[in-house]
C-alpha cells in the first residue's frame, strides 16, 4: 500500500510541477498576476508530494518491504538501519528520486526567498525550475520507477554493495546532488533573465548567493567522494579521473568560473553574456554527467545498471535543454551588451584570466572523458585515457592560474593597480620558493622542479590571501564577510596545492608478501605484520591483521586492516587501516592469503594527503562566509505598486575605455 | 597602444598558452592512451610490439596459481577462442576471481606471457567489462551474464 501511495504522490508532484512551469512561464508572458501567483503554491505542493514519495521509499527500506523490486535489489534484513536508509540512494532509481527531492527543496527555497524579486522575474525562475522538475519526474516515472513491485516478494534482499556501506559515501550523494541540482537554480535565473531580455547588476546580486550555495555543496560532495575512494577502495588513491568523477568535476570547474564571473557582473555590470553562458554550461555539464553515468556509454567503476531507454531519454532532455537555452542565448545575448572598459591587471582582467583557464581545464577534461567514445565511433580502436594525461591537462593551466590568483586577489576594480596590502607580494613569492626548496631538500630528501613550483605557489597563495585581512586588522578597518570569504577560500586553494604537490611526488606505494613476524620498511617506517585472526561484524566476517608501525624504534601506530567477506553478496572487501597525523598518512590494506600464513599487503606512505581534502573544505567554508555577506540579504518585498510600475532603466555601467 | 588593444593582446597570449598546453596534452595523450586487445588478437600477433596495452578476458577456472608466500600470481585469460597466460606481481583487486571478466594493463613478455602492471575488476560481482563482454559475444556466441 505504502509504495503505491509513494507512486501516486510522485504523479501528483509531476502534475504540480507542470502547473508550476505553465503558470510561472505563461503567467509571466501574459503579465497576469493571478496566473503568476499560482506558481508559488504549486512549488509548495510539488515539494509536499515529492517529499511524500521519497518518505514512502525510505519507509519501504526501513520495514524491509522486499515486495518492492528496488528494495529487494539493494537492501537486506542484516543491513544496519543507517545503511538501509542510505541504500535508498544506493542505486539508480532511488538516487534519481533523491535528485528530484533535492530539486523540490531548492525550488521551495527559491519560492520562499524570492519575494523580494520583481514578480515577473521570480515567476519565470519558478517556471523554469518547474520545467526541470517535470523533466526529471517524467524520467523517474517512465524509465526508473523505484516503486515497481516484485511478485512474489523476495524472502530477503540482495543487500547493498559492501563498498557503499560507509558513512562518508552515505552522505556523499545527497551533498553532490545538492550541488548539481543547485546549478539548476543559476540556470533558471539565467533563462529567466534571457526571457526578460534584461540583465542588470541586481540580477547578479540575486543569482550569486544561490550559485555559491550550490558550489559549496558540490565542493563538499566531491571531497567526501574522494576521501571515501581513498580509504574504502583499498588502493590508497584519492582521485582516479574516472568518468563519474570527471562528471562531477566539470560542473564544479564551470561553477567556480561562474561565481567569479558573477562578481564582475555584480560589481561592474559587464561580462553579462559570458556569465549567462557559464550558467548554461554548468547546468548542461551536470546533465551530461548524468547521461554519461546512467546510460552506460562510458565505463566507470561506479556506473549504475544501464538501460538504453534511459540513455535515450536523457539524451533527448540534453538536446532540448542545451539547444533551447543556447538558442535563447543567441537570440537575446546581443541585446545585453554594455560597453564597459577595464585596464590590464585590473580585477576584471584577473577574473577573466581565471575564467579562461578554468573553462580550458573543464574543456580538456571533457575531451579526455569523451575521447574513448570518439575513438570507438571512428573505428580506431578501444582506448582508455590514463591519469597521467589528465594530470597534465589539469596541471598546465593550473600553474599559471595560481600566479594570477596570488596577485589578482589584490587588484582593484577597473584600474590596473595593486592595493597597498600587496606591497610584499614579491617577497612572499621568494619566501614561498625558499620554503618549498628547503622542505623538499631537507624533509623529503630530493627536489622535483614541477612539484617544488606547485608547493611554492601554494605557500605563496596562502600568504597572499592573508595580506588583506592582516592589513585591515592592523589599521582597525572593518572586515567584511566578502573579504574574509575570499581570503579563506583562496587560503584553501593554497592548502590544496600544497597537499597535491607533495603527496603526488613523495608518496610511496608498495605491495608486499608478508608472513606473521615479517617487517617491511618504507620512508623510515617499519611495518611489522604481527598476527592475523578472525573477527565478526554486523553483516560480514573478516580476517583482521595486526600491524605495528615503528619509526626509529619507537611505536607510532598499531593498525588493524581487515579483509571482510560479505556472505549475502558473496563478495570480499578490503578495509584499509590508516594512521593519520599532520604530516603524513600511513596506509595498510590486506590483499589475499598467499598460502603458508602469508598475506599480500598494500603498504603506503602518503605525505600531506589530508591537505587535499582540508583545502577543499576550507574553500567551501570560504564560500559560505562570502555568501553570508550583508549585501545578499533579501530586501523588503516589492509592493504591488512597484511591481506594476515600469522597470527601472538598466544601470548605465560607466565605461573607461 | 590603446589599453583595450593591450588587454586583447594579453588575453590572446593566455589563450595561445592554453592552446599550446592542449597540444601538449594531446601529444602526451598519445603516449598514455592505451588500446584494448582480446586474446584472439594477441594470438594473431596484432598487439603493438613493446608497447603497453590492455588485455581483457575471462579468468580461466583453475588457472590461478602462485608459489606459496609469493606475491607473483599467474593466471590464464580467455575469450573462448584463444588463451593468453598472464603474470602479475602485486595485490589483486577484491573482486578478482576465477570465472570473472577482468582487464589487465601491461606488455607482452618475451615468452608469450602477458606481464601485467595493473589488474582491474569492477566492484560488482555481476559486472563484465563491456569490451570483454563484446569479445566474448563475438566468439562462440556466449552470452555474458550482465
Amino acid at each position: 500500500m505504502i509504495p503505491e501511495l509513494g507512486m501516486f504522490a510522485l504523479i501528483l508532484g509531476l502534475l504540480l510541477a507542470m502547473a508550476q512551469a505553465f503558470f510561472g512561464l505563461v503567467g509571466a508572458w501574459r503579465e497576469d498576476p493571478a496566473w503568476m501567483s499560482v506558481a508559488r503554491p504549486a512549488v509548495a505542493g510539488q515539494f509536499v508530494f515529492v517529499a511524500t514519495g521519497f518518505a514512502c521509499l525510505v519507509h519501504s527500506f526501513v520495514v524491509n518491504d522486499f515486495s518492492v523490486l528496488y528494495v529487494a535489489n539493494n537492501s537486506n534484513t542484516e543491513l544496519p538501519l543507517f545503511y538501509r536508509v542510505a541504500a535508498v540512494w544506493g542505486a539508480h532509481e532511488g538516487s534519481l528520486l533523491l535528485w528530484v527531492t533535492i530539486l523540490a527543496i531548492w525550488s521551495l527555497a527559491v519560492a520562499a526567498f524570492s519575494r523580494g524579486l520583481p514578480p515577473r522575474f521570480a515567476s519565470r525562475v519558478l517556471g523554469v525550475l518547474g520545467l526541470v522538475s517535470t523533466g526529471f519526474l517524467l524520467f523517474t516515472l517512465w524509465t526508473s520507477n523505484p516503486f515497481k513491485r516484485l511478485i512474489p516478494a523476495a524472502a530477503d534482499g540482495a543487500s547493498l554493495n559492501p563498498i557503499l556501506q560507509d558513512f562518508a559515501l552515505s552522505i556523499h550523494p545527497p551533498m553532490l546532488y545538492t550541488g548539481y541540482v543547485g546549478f539548476s537554480v543559476a540556470f533558471a535565473f539565467a533563462v529567466a533573465a534571457m526571457l526578460e531580455g534584461r540583465l542588470d547588476q541586481a540580477w547578479a546580486k540575486w543569482t550569486r548567493p544561490w550559485t555559491i550555495c550550490a558550489w559549496i555543496f558540490q565542493t563538499i560532495g566531491i571531497t567526501l567522494g574522494s576521501w571515501w575512494a581513498y580509504y574504502e577502495l583499498g588502493w590508497g588513491g584519492w582521485w582516479f579521473w574516472d568518468p563519474v568523477e570527471n562528471a562531477s568535476f566539470m560542473p564544479w570547474l564551470i561553477g567556480t568560473a561562474l561565481i567569479h564571473s558573477l562578481s564582475v557582473t555584480e560589481k561592474r555590470g559587464i561580462f553579462k553574456s559570458w556569465t549567462l553562458l557559464l550558467a548554461i554550461f554548468a547546468f548542461s555539464l551536470s546533465l551530461i554527467g548524468t547521461f554519461l553515468v546512467r546510460s552506460g556509454v562510458l565505463v566507470s567503476v561506479h556506473s549504475f545498471a544501464t538501460d538504453p531507454k534511459r540513455g535515450l531519454f536523457i539524451l533527448a532532455g540534453l538536446l532540448v535543454t542545451i539547444g533551447g537555452s543556447l538558442g535563447l542565448y543567441a537570440w537575446r545575448a546581443p541585446k545585453l551588451y554594455v560597453p564597459g572598459g577595464f585596464e590590464l591587471f585590473s580585477r576584471e582582467f584577473f577574473i577573466l584570466v581565471n575564467n579562461v583557464l578554468l573553462v580550458s581545464v573543464a574543456g580538456l577534461v571533457l575531451w579526455g572523458t569523451l575521447a574513448p567514445l570518439f575513438y570507438e565511433l571512428l573505428g580506431i580502436g578501444k582506448i582508455s585515457v590514463g591519469p597521467p594525461v589528465f594530470n597534465l591537462m589539469f596541471l598546465v593551466p593550473m600553474l599559471p592560474m595560481m600566479v594570477f590568483l596570488a596577485i589578482g586577489m589584490h587588484s582593484a576594480w577597473r584600474r590596473g593597480k595593486l592595493s597597498v596590502a600587496a606591497k610584499p607580494i614579491w617577497w612572499l613569492l621568494a619566501a614561498g620558493l625558499v620554503i618549498a626548496l628547503a622542505v623538499q631538500r631537507w624533509i623529503y630528501g630530493s627536489v622535483h622542479l614541477v612539484s617544488m613550483v606547485g608547493l611554492a605557489f601554494g605557500i605563496w597563495i596562502m600568504f597572499s590571501s592573508l595580506l588583506e585581512p592582516l592589513q585591515r586588522w592592523r589599521k582597525g578597518q572593518r572586515m567584511t564577510a566578502a573579504v574574509a570569504g575570499m581570503a579563506i577560500a583562496h587560503f584553501g586553494v593554497g592548502m590544496f596545492a600544497i597537499g597535491v604537490s607533495t603527496v603526488n611526488t613523495y608518496k610511496i606505494e608498495k605491495d608486499a608478501a608478508m608472513k606473521p613476524g615479517a617487517v617491511f620498511s618504507i620512508a623510515g617506517y617499519d611495518f611489522k605484520f604481527v598476527s592475523a585472526h578472525d573477527v565478526a561484524g554486523p553483516n560480514y566476517e573478516a580476517v583482521q591483521a595486526l600491524v605495528t608501525v615503528t619509526h626509529d624504534g619507537k611505536l607510532v601506530a598499531t593498525l588493524k586492516p581487515q579483509k571482510r567477506h560479505f556472505a549475502v553478496q558473496q563478495t570480499d572487501n578490503s578495509h584499509a587501516a590508516i594512521a593519520v597525523n599532520a604530516g603524513r598518512d600511513l596506509f595498510v590494506a590486506m590483499g589475499d592469503p598467499l598460502g603458508d600464513g602469508a598475506w599480500s599487503m598494500r603498504i603506503q606512505y602518503k605525505p600531506l594527503v589530508r591537505y587535499v581534502w582540508l583545502g577543499a573544505l576550507v574553500m567551501a567554508i570560504g564560500g559560505a562566509v562570502a555568501a553570508s555577506d550583508k549585501r545578499y540579504r533579501v530586501k523588503a518585498p516589492v509592493t504591488t505598486a512597484e511591481a506594476i510600475a515600469p522597470p527601472p532603466k538598466p544601470d548605465p555601467a560607466p565605461g573607461v575605455a | 597602444m590603446t589599453p583595450r588593444r593591450k588587454r586583447m593582446l594579453v588575453v590572446f597570449g593566455i589563450l595561445s598558452g592554453v592552446a599550446a598546453s592542449v597540444a601538449l596534452a594531446v601529444v602526451a595523450g598519445r603516449q598514455n592512451i592505451s588500446f584494448y586487445y582480446d586474446p584472439t588478437q594477441v594470438a594473431l600477433g596484432k598487439e603493438p610490439p613493446g608497447k603497453g596495452f590492455r588485455l581483457g578476458g575471462m579468468v580461466v577456472k583453475g588457472s590461478v596459481s602462485r608459489k606459496p608466500g609469493d606475491l607473483t600470481v599467474r593466471f590464464v585469460l580467455t575469450d573462448f577462442a584463444h588463451q593468453v597466460p598472464v603474470t602479475y606481481t602485486g595485490v589483486l583487486p577484491d573482486l578478482f576471481r576465477e570465472g570473472q571478466g577482468i582487464i589487465a594493463h601491461g606488455t607482452m613478455g618475451p615468452n608469450g606471457e602477458f606481464v601485467a602492471d595493473e589488474v582491474l575488476a569492477k566492484h560488482d560481482e555481476k559486472y563484465m567489462p563491456p569490451e570483454v563482454a563484446a569479445s566474448l559475444k563475438n566468439k562462440h556466441g556466449v552470452k555474458p551474464t550482465t
